[in-house]
């Protein structure tokens, strides 16, 4: 087990005032709130800033993490001194919904005991079980064709003394063709188990498409960009293009110039209706770095009057 | 290798319809704070009485997002739903900026 720094995760010294604490959360917990936040590891910086929180809000239990001593370094390998709690009572702040069942082991370790045993069951007996929610990441692929995946999940669960636990489970789902970025996929009774006689609730897959090199979906349609030569622009062609179906011939009309938009009907996720693709022109000059590239270039000066900033008024 | 079953499950898209009670448990909310978001216009249900509403599919996002950022962040409801509203804008906003970069 690592240590944490919780002082650290929260950027804070240690003789930090309870309302420097919880300012510093408040900051925090909006800039990396998943909801909000843009950044890759949101997620997992929400989670950390929530357990730092959960100890050092409260006075009992931040008294016995700072009993812990200040010389241990985050991450340096950590086993709680026999006795450190004694003398401190934890009454429980309670956990917010968010944090549920989602602290690190070192967390665990120290409070997690005092903290959920008081909540225990508390439920009725023959409950449903709660719906579960998780977010995945598929490819785009998958949505194209359908697929299996084995995804897994880290589920809280109550143990015989009635703490919380996780435990890791692993699942295979089928993605369905056609599913778009966002979506949730429903599961019907692969949530948590329910109590007693009560039926399991239902676990709800959201969707994200992991970035893909040349697709962007929105919504079905999918949108690419298409590099061409100034003669397929200035001429027109038919050129090759991948879509996530297969290769296709696509009609280049001649006198596109870069940004042109052209769409291929259909062709962007499947569904009722399908998507399209839509594909945005992008015009590359050949580079100049040989003789005959060079020679052919001076010829197209001085065949062409062309001024691309005649617009400019220059 | 063991071999496992595969699950199907159902999307949840605007052919998906919850009742009350369904997006209650879903979302784990009392149904009394969802007829609250009803009246802030953060999600707007068909059907004449709150026993016979419906709800579409793509309101469970925004319950759970309104949920989230009020017990995480300790937002107040009309303070929620603007911050939704803006964060659906954001996101349009993204998406067009990517077409427009490409």
């Amino acid at each position: 087990m690592e240590y944490r720094d919780y002082y650290q995760i929260m950027g804070l010294k240690r003789d930090a005032s309870q309302d420097e604490i919880k300012r510093a959360y408040r900051k925090l917990a909006r800039k990396y709130h998943p909801d909000v936040s843009k950044e890759s590891d949101a997620e997992e910086r929400f989670k950390e800033v929530g357990e730092a929180y959960e100890v050092l809000k409260d006075p009992e239990k931040r008294a016995a993490y700072d009993h812990l001593g200040a010389n241990y370094r985050a991450g340096q390998e950590f086993h709680p001194p026999p006795d450190w709690d004694s003398g401190f009572e934890f009454r429980g702040g309670g956990f917010t919904d968010a944090a549920g069942g989602g602290f690190s082991d070192f967390f665990e370790e120290l409070f997690g005991r005092q903290a959920h045993g008081a909540h225990g069951f508390r439920s009725r007996f023959d409950a449903r079980g709660q719906d579960h929610h998780a977010k995945v990441v598929v490819d785009l692929e998958d949505s194209f064709h359908g697929a299996a995946r084995s995804i897994s999940l880290q589920v809280p669960s109550l143990d015989a003394q009635g703490r919380m636990q996780l435990t890791s489970r692993t699942l295979n789902v089928k993605i369905p063709r056609g599913i778009r970025e966002g979506q949730m996929i429903r599961l019907a009774g692969q949530g948590m188990p329910g109590m007693g006689q009560g039926a399991g609730g239902d676990l709800y897959l959201e969707i994200h498409f992991r970035p893909h090199p040349f697709y962007r979906a929105e919504g079905r349609d999918l949108h690419m960009q298409l590099p061409v030569t100034p003669w397929e622009a200035a001429l027109g062609d038919t050129v090759t293009v991948p879509t996530p179906d297969g290769k296709v011939d696509l009609k280049i009309p001649p006198g596109s110039s870069s940004g042109s938009k052209l769409r291929l009907k259909g062709r962007g996720l499947p569904g009722k209706p399908a998507g399209d693709l839509y594909i945005t022109l992008s015009v590359v000059a050949p580079p100049a770095n040989t003789e005959p590239a060079r020679a052919a270039y001076r010829e197209l000066a001085s065949q062409l009057a062309f001024n691309p900033r005649a617009g400019m008024g220059v | 290798m063991t071999s496992q079953t595969i699950l199907s499950g159902i999307i949840v898209d605007d052919s998906t319809e919850f009742t009350l009670g369904e997006l209650s448990r879903t979302c784990g909310m009392p149904a009394e704070w969802l007829l609250a978001l009803v009246e802030e216009g953060v999600i707007e249900p068909a059907g004449a009485d709150p026993a016979r509403w419906h709800f579409q599919g793509h309101c469970l996002r925004r319950v759970r997002i309104v949920r989230h950022l009020q017990t995480d962040l300790g937002l107040n409801l009309a303070g929620a739903a603007l911050a939704l509203e803006l964060l659906e804008e954001v996101e349009a906003l993204r998406q067009r900026i990517a077409l427009l970069e490409e």
